[in-house]
């Protein structure tokens, strides 16, 4: 039953994805509802599970590792995996006002959608170092077929450069591979983990696939696609890039670090990613000051959020874990919301400068409050789930003394301030001129609807984290109180 | 099998000439040329690291090679389609490095 | 049932403004008469709910609301007897000012946006005051800031976005202090309630070091919305609001969640007694006196009517932290009754200058000569808030400045009676010149810009003024009254100094 689930997971938007393909016009709906509404039942009854197991493991078809391939559910996947649904449905039911899987592009719209979810399920199922990597280049393709599902030469030219860097860091990723498999003879994850030993080659390795996938991350100074990637794509697209996407490298960043490489004692190693998150909040942050399009402003925003998850390395403990997840889950939501708020914008009013979208409140206020809802998680004010996060945060980073990561998580959450509340203000200016807008019609009714359910579920996450947090302490690797 | 060092001295040298074209090279062809070539290097390693473990052949590094290279040629098909419809909407073929902001 | 009412009644209290604010934002500005109805009734709803709750704690009962977000991190509503001086303030004030809002803003645009975050902006006030634990506190601080944003930009023009922009970067500034010296207290003593004489005293000296650091973090995070100096700098900044924003949200709700912050911090969290050990008493004590005598200095040489009230905001509001840095039984009460006292005058006189500023476009203070003929009530209001801020006796203000007095002198502490008559005579400078002005100068030949205003709207504006302005008068007048806030201060502090 089990196994079942969780191949329901994985098989289900892929055979759905085939299904959408193969279609003919209207049929296409029903694939794209077969292959997205089974997996939060699948996925509850899992959960359940998991809260009376602790840990799920499957041997696909049997096969145990080293041979076979184990898929793997412990508490920080299952959140992510909670996510990854959460944000294939509610995003998708903003896409499918804007492409109607009986369209051309929504023909070209849905398989993609479908592969990308059930791709990123199965990566956050694995416990395999290289089928991880197979699942990984799965959700990148996907992603970046998406990108450009408009042809936008400006989404074009962001994908090509985007793939450029993904696959440069696959490769780097698959060398640090093949490097432990030489070492340990086993591409299970955790069972190359009692294995690997901390030396030249161990470190080599380790080094190589954080590198490879800090890349695909877009953790800084490796983010140099994102902001095109990100601020470029259609809306439901650049949510669920942004919200899902680079978070499942960072999740896999943190795979390696603390259950492959968790009794290691590298410090300075953990300093270093944690000094790159202090970099990419500050550097992501000044830039999102001085974009002129919204949308570029929420991608930079972006670049500087990642920062927070990397402060789960120096910062390393059980509370930390929580916290740093808790954001992970957090921004996913809230992000996908601003996003989408963003591109209603856009779609609505034509244009995303912010000098053009003086009084833009009167026109879309749903939207507009959308951002601002929104924006309250990411700067981390309650009560939201980014408050709590950023609470959990500081207090183990004050309990440690550590005063630079107090400093840092701060002043990001003051940044994060002055360029969210530049958009309001401009939002919330007296236009010069007010032209009115065409009587909004259901589409874009729902859209709006869909960008607030997305924000309202950031901030309900603020009352509610205690279940999600007693899940994620059960995935806790290194143990002890922190 | 018997020395290692010269297969991986190999594979350094060809991932060190892919990485170095794939940053000094302004057309996506060659770009992508480049990343082949690295990818090749580290199915190379993969070979000859596995052959280390107990100095016969494995299987399952034979697979993983055989699925590295599916997976890298999808990857690259892809990729040339991309490049080709970029090149078809814009009339480029290569990317200019001042418009990664997208203003 | 009674065990069911004490529960959920502290979240009905803040909830129902935060509903209307919601219904206010759907019902839309198309829709106005449905709009108003929505805000009175919930105006009047949440009156009578906290009379309720008032009863209920008159009775010695104890409303909590209690929810765990995490172990050990609970979010906490309970009304105490300080708690309710505050929220009964807020909830008749928002009353007043709800019927004082919609006659002033009948020409307004953006309506909608502005009453649904007025409601939120009671929710938030009503939350501080009911706070249990730190935690909610900062929860409903937070949200005060936040809420209060868009009431400040509502006209939408620059100035308005100048003075929003030097609101947040004071309260967001500030609110990082507070955030790290509330979760440094949670780590030294984890989430405990407020508790009359404070929870600290258990802690050790080898804490002190500590505590003395997180005592200023939090003074700094709740001295920025008391506008103690040198963080006033935004209130009179913020005056570009309409009127009945800075008459609500700046002399009561967001100046006094500062100020009510300190009372708590100094009686709830530390405990008097500990933060004499401390030694923090004194530079608490001196702050608020150099607040004092600066906020009125500069407020002398201010010619726009609202910046002349919003710096005598910055003094008064001090006297609030003069009162609970003094120590002792008589300060304490002097300094809490000044909560209710200067929320009565204050806002009586923002809302007359608003129905200047409104009806006749007067703004500055050279053209209110002779402003008495034309309208004599207003006037009249504004006369009797300006002699109770100075401290005339029987208006309000002359009760807490007796107290403050009296208790200073009982704690040996007799120059704070020097700062409170230099306090007193700085007022009569800067508000006699205007009660001379509108009584005996003669008016010019037009008025700025007058409007013809309908009678209704006449009637809203100047009700709700005459209505605070008796209350104001009623509870100097009738301090001894079991029921007046002096009665009720005297009671809570019998709960501090036993």
């Amino acid at each position: 039953m089990v196994a079942e689930a969780l191949a329901c997971l994985v098989l289900v938007p892929v055979v759905a994805a085939c299904l959408a393909l193969v279609l003919p016009g209207r049929w296409r709906w029903l694939a794209v509802a077969a292959g997205l509404l089974p997996l939060p039942l699948a996925m509850a009854w899992l959960t359940g599970e998991l809260g009376r197991e602790g840990l799920i493991t499957v041997a696909v078809a049997g096969f145990e590792a080293p041979l076979g391939i184990v898929w793997r559910l412990d508490g920080l996947s299952a959140v992510l995996v909670w996510l990854n649904i959460i944000i294939a449905l509610l995003v998708g039911l903003h896409a499918a006002a804007h492409y109607p899987a009986d369209k051309l592009n929504g023909f070209r719209f849905w398989p993609l959608w479908l592969l990308l979810s059930g791709a990123m399920n199965a990566l956050l199922l694995s416990a395999d170092l290289f089928n991880l990597f197979v699942t990984l280049e799965l959700v990148t393709l996907a992603a970046i077929g998406l990108l450009v599902v408009d042809r936008k030469p400006q989404a074009m030219r962001a994908a090509v450069r985007y793939l450029l860097l993904a696959l440069l860091g696959s490769l780097f990723y698959l060398l640090g591979v093949a490097l432990v498999y030489g070492q340990t003879g086993t591409l299970d994850l955790y069972q190359a983990a009692g294995v690997l030993q901390p030396d030249l080659l161990g470190h080599t390795a380790l080094v190589l696939m954080t590198v490879g996938l800090l890349v695909k991350a877009a953790i800084f100074p490796l983010h140099g696609w994102l902001p095109a990637a990100h601020g470029n794509a259609p809306g439901p697209v650049s949510a669920v890039l942004s919200a899902m996407v680079v978070k499942v490298a960072v999740y896999l960043v943190w795979r390696l670090w603390l259950w492959l490489a968790g009794d290691w004692a590298i410090p300075a190693g953990l300093t270093m990613l944690g000094l790159l998150g202090a970099l990419a909040i500050v550097y992501g942050s000044l830039q999102a000051l001085v974009q002129q399009r919204v949308k570029m402003i929420v991608a930079y925003s972006t670049v500087a959020q990642l920062g927070y998850l990397m402060l789960l390395f120096p910062l390393l403990g059980l509370v930390a874990f929580q916290a740093t997840s808790y954001h992970l889950l957090s921004h996913g939501l809230a992000k996908a919301a601003m996003f989408l708020a963003a591109a209603n914008l856009l779609t609505r009013l034509g244009t995303d400068q912010l000098g053009d979208l003086r009084g833009a409140d009167r026109r879309m206020p749903l939207d507009v409050f959308t951002l601002a809802l929104a924006g309250v998680s990411i700067l981390g004010l309650p009560p939201s789930g980014g408050f709590i996060a950023k609470w959990l945060m500081l207090q183990t980073a004050l309990a440690q003394g550590g005063w630079l990561w107090v400093g840092v998580i701060l002043v990001g959450g003051l940044l994060a301030a002055a360029y969210l509340f530049r958009v309001l203000a401009v939002l919330c200016a007296r236009p010069v001129a007010c032209p009115e807008l065409p009587v909004s019609g259901k589409a874009d009714q729902l859209t709006s609807l869909v960008a607030l359910g997305l924000a309202l579920a950031a901030l309900a996450a603020g009352f509610v984290p205690a279940p999600v947090l007693k899940l994620l302490a059960t995935a806790w690797p290194l143990g002890g109180a922190p | 099998m018997n020395h290692p060092e010269i297969w991986m001295l190999a594979a350094a040298g060809l991932f060190g000439l892919g990485l170095y074209s794939l940053i000094i090279a302004r057309h996506l062809l060659r770009q992508l040329i480049a990343i082949k070539i690295m990818g090749s290097a580290v199915f190379l390693v993969l070979v000859v690291t596995a052959g280390l473990v107990d100095g016969s052949l494995d299987g399952i590094a034979q697979a993983l090679v055989l699925t590295g290279i599916v997976i890298a040629v999808a990857a690259i098909a892809f990729a040339l389609a991309l490049v080709v419809s970029l090149a078809e909407t814009t009339g480029s073929i290569s990317l200019n490095p001042d418009d990664d902001d997208g203003r | 049932m009674t065990e069911w009412l004490l529960f959920w009644l502290p979240l009905a209290v803040v909830l129902v403004s935060a509903l209307a604010g919601l219904g206010i934002f759907i019902a839309g500005e198309h829709r106005p008469i449905l709009r108003v109805s929505l805000n009175l009734a919930a105006a009047l709803a949440k009156v009578v709910l906290v009379g309720i709750m008032g009863l209920l704690v008159m009775a010695g009962q104890v409303p909590e609301f209690n929810f765990a977000l995490l172990p050990g991190l609970d979010f906490k509503l309970r009304a105490d007897s300080l708690s309710m001086l505050f929220a009964v303030l807020s909830a008749v004030l928002w009353l007043v000012t709800t019927i004082y809002a919609v006659a002033y803003l009948e020409r307004a645009r953006d309506r909608a946006r502005f009453f649904g975050f007025f409601s939120l902006c009671v929710t938030a006030t009503m939350g501080i005051a009911m706070a249990g634990n730190l935690l909610t506190f900062f929860i409903f601080y937070e949200l005060l800031t936040l809420t209060t944003w868009p009431l400040v930009v509502h006209n939408g023009n620059r100035e308005s976005f100048a003075g929003a922009r030097s609101y947040l970067v004071h309260t967001l500034g500030a609110s990082v202090f507070l955030l790290v010296g509330i979760i440094w207290l949670y780590q030294l003593t984890g989430g405990q309630d407020f508790i009359a004489g404070g929870y600290l005293g258990e802690l050790g000296l080898d804490q002190y070091h500590s505590l003395r650091i997180v005592f200023w973090l939090l003074v700094i995070g709740f001295g920025v919305k008391a506008a103690l100096f040198p963080l006033h700098a935004w209130l009179p900044r913020a005056m570009v609001a309409p009127a009945p924003v800075s008459a609500l949200l700046h002399a009561v709700a967001v100046v006094k969640a500062g100020a009510f912050g300190l009372v708590r911090l100094v009686e709830d969290i530390y405990g008097f007694e500990l933060v004499q050990t401390l030694g923090l008493d004194l530079p608490l004590l001196l702050l608020a006196s150099f607040t004092i005598v600066y906020g009125s200095v500069l407020a002398l040489f201010q010619t726009d009517i609202k910046k002349r009230l919003a710096y005598s905001t910055v003094s008064q509001v001090s006297y609030i932290t003069l009162g609970v840095a003094i120590g002792g039984p008589i300060a304490a009460i002097g300094g809490m009754v000044h909560l209710v006292h200067q929320g009565l005058m204050k806002i009586t006189l923002f809302f007359c200058a608003g129905i200047f500023a409104n009806l006749l476009g007067v703004k500055k203070i050279d053209q209110l000569d002779g402003i008495g003929r034309r309208l004599p009530w207003t006037s009249l209001c504004f006369t009797i808030g300006a002699l109770g801020m100075i401290g005339l006796p029987p208006v309000a203000g002359f009760v807490s400045k007796w107290y403050l007095g009296a208790g200073a002198v009982a704690v040996g502490r007799e120059w704070v009676i020097l700062v409170l008559l230099a306090s007193t005579l700085l007022n009569a400078a800067y508000f006699l010149p205007l009660i001379k002005r509108i009584w005996l100068n003669e008016p010019a030949r037009a008025w700025p810009a007058e409007i013809d205003a309908s009678r209704l709207e006449v009637f809203g504006l100047v009700g709700a003024t005459l209505a605070t302005t008796g209350v104001a008068v009623g509870v100097g007048l009738f301090a001894g009254h079991p029921l007046s806030p002096l009665s009720w201060v005297t009671g809570i502090v019998t709960d501090y100094f036993p």
